[in-house]
């Protein structure tokens, strides 16, 4: 799995300035900075982008594509790849970091929290060499009507048929913003109705089922461009999520819909949620800060979200019991007694998940001040905080100070986000990725999620290697042949012999 | 903190026995001193001139 997440960028006082233009220079920036003098030369590698292939079996013709939805075209605009195997890169006008492959929720948390300092860096970097102070934010709106995302990426395997996970999956997609939320100032995409409402991307989905990102966005994407095999596999692109600062929502978003999905490869639900009009609920939930709402499903039950989050928890632990040859192992485990509490937690009073729960947390400063100073909700300080809660910067971020003072849960260490900004996990295929940048960096011309493209001196034809399957590739697999390999000249020679 | 256990255990499997016991909530008064605390904190590093800055926070649509 994976995650890919757009920031929001901003030049104070200057707000016509070209958001591709500071992008960029945020992206470059880093290159500047990161490791010493190793240079980030490497390009993307297109070759294997096909952003208009449908699940569903078809291609979109690229003349009837909007132009936003080509994003396999190289414009020229600043791309990296880093040591860690992430790709640093500008999106559609916003700077992106895209996670390397990582095989479990913890590790999901870590190389995004990594991914987010590496962006408050580059920012930083930018501003200091450049003309303007350049702020980044993690969310998902500017409340004028636009939307950019924060994107989860998980493997499937092709024999799953894509009907059956856009029925079991729909509804714990409408509801899961309960926990996942991250809460924002205003209802409607242009946020112009007063009151709060759980999610920042909820009132931005329009159709059930679809292959577009940028426009009339779909709760479940069906855009397959695997990035592997595609006889096997299929990679699930979630585009319904908010971007989270709270570790332990981004943790439980992620931990919960693996689980989903194993209930959905092993068989699927036993009893259907399906909803009456999944669109119009996803609004509703988002809308409804007590919790109370009732959606109503197709065979006529109707049931609030928590106890739709609920089912879903019930069938996912009881298929995680079934599967334990020795117990439920341990991240696992502990995924199910959070989802449990969160639920429990929310049911009783949300403000008792406020140190989990991102919407939870900043409702609660935005309570906060209507009280102490008698704000309305059209006061333009309430919508400061919404923003400034997903600041990036350790030193105006609401969310990091929550988190500094112990009142938001922090997962990750020190420690570990400093390694993971330099170094891949290394029980995928960004291992290799990452140690051939890190190790053989000026040999390597391009990369990609599926490749990496050697250029060696001397010789004339650049050297592919093919990189299909996520999980080989990990440091069991070559981490050998790496060590004894001092240049990648020895490498390929090494790869060709095996 | 049991019976807060009992509670969790009990809505997970949908079962009715409960101890009759308030949950370890504390009193609303010191919720608001808690927040008050918080945002005398948040209060040093929000932005100035809130209506301008989020005014001019315009974005380009993403994904």
């Amino acid at each position: 799995m994976g995650i890919e997440t757009e920031y929001g960028i901003s030049v104070p006082g200057h707000p016509h300035v070209n958001a591709m233009t500071t992008s960029s220079a945020v992206v470059t920036s880093y290159d500047g900075i990161a490791v010493g003098d190793r240079r980030h030369r490497a390009r993307w590698d297109f070759d294997e982008e096909h952003p208009l292939r449908d699940a569903r079996g078809y291609d979109m013709s690229r003349a009837e594509a909007d132009p936003s939805q080509l994003t396999d075209d190289d414009l020229g605009l600043a791309n990296l790849i880093l040591t860690n195997g992430a790709r640093l890169y500008v999106d559609h006008a916003h700077p992106e970091y895209s996670s390397p492959e990582i095989t479990n929720p913890r590790d999901a948390v870590l190389w995004d929290r990594a991914g987010m300092e590496i962006m408050a860096d580059a920012a930083e970097a930018a501003t200091r060499s450049g003309p303007f102070t350049i702020q980044l934010y993690k969310n998902n709106t500017d409340n004028k009507g636009a939307s950019y995302g924060c994107h989860e990426n998980y493997l499937m395997r092709r024999s799953t048929p894509f009907t059956d996970i856009v029925r079991d999956l729909t509804p714990f997609f409408v509801t899961r913003q309960v926990f996942s939320g991250a809460g924002r100032v205003g209802r409607g995409q242009e946020g112009k109705e007063a009151g709060f409402q759980l999610s920042q991307r909820a009132d931005f989905f329009e159709v059930e089922v679809g292959l577009e990102t940028t426009l009339k966005r779909p709760i479940i994407n069906t855009r397959d461009e695997p990035h592997a095999d595609p006889e096997r596999h299929r990679r699930l692109h979630v585009i319904v999520g908010d971007a989270n600062l709270a570790e332990a929502a981004t943790y439980l978003k992620m931990g919960s819909t693996s689980l989903v999905l194993a209930v959905i490869e092993a068989g699927g639900l036993h009893s259907e949620l399906t909803l009456a009009d999944p669109v119009r609920e996803i609004h509703a939930v988002s809308h409804d800060i007590t919790l109370q709402h009732r959606l109503t499903l197709k065979d006529g039950r109707r049931l609030t979200a928590l106890e739709i989050q609920r089912a879903y928890l019930e069938a996912a632990a009881e298929l995680a019991e079934s599967q334990a040859v020795a117990g439920v192992d341990a991240q696992t485990a502990d995924i199910l007694a959070r989802w449990d509490r969160v639920l429990v937690d929310l049911s009783e009073d949300p403000r008792l998940a406020a140190d989990r729960v991102d919407w939870a947390a900043k409702l609660s400063l935005i309570d906060g001040y209507r009280r102490r100073d008698s704000l309305g909700w059209d006061s333009a300080r309430l919508e400061l905080v919404d923003l400034q809660y997903a600041d990036i910067r350790a030193s105006r971020g609401l969310a990091l100070k929550l988190e500094a003072s112990g009142r938001l849960e922090r997962l990750t260490s020190i420690e570990d986000v400093t390694r993971a900004r330099e170094y891949a996990p290394t029980d995928t295929r960004a291992y290799f990725r990452g140690e051939c940048l890190r190790r053989y960096g000026d040999a390597v011309a391009a990369a990609s999620w599926d490749s990496v493209i050697f250029d060696i001196p001397g010789q004339d034809a650049l050297q592919r290697v093919p990189t299909l399957e996520p999980v080989r590739g990990t440091r069991d697999h070559v981490g050998g042949l790496l060590d004894s390999a001092r240049t990648a000249e020895e490498l390929l020679e090494a790869l060709r012999a095996t | 903190m049991s019976t807060q256990d009992s509670q969790r255990r009990s809505a997970r499997t949908g079962q009715d026995e409960h101890d009759e016991v308030a949950l370890p909530e504390r009193a609303p008064s010191d919720m608001d001193a808690d927040i008050d605390a918080i945002l005398e904190e948040i209060d040093e590093v929000l932005e100035e001139n809130a209506e301008e800055f989020v005014k001019s926070f315009v974005q380009k649509g993403g994904q």
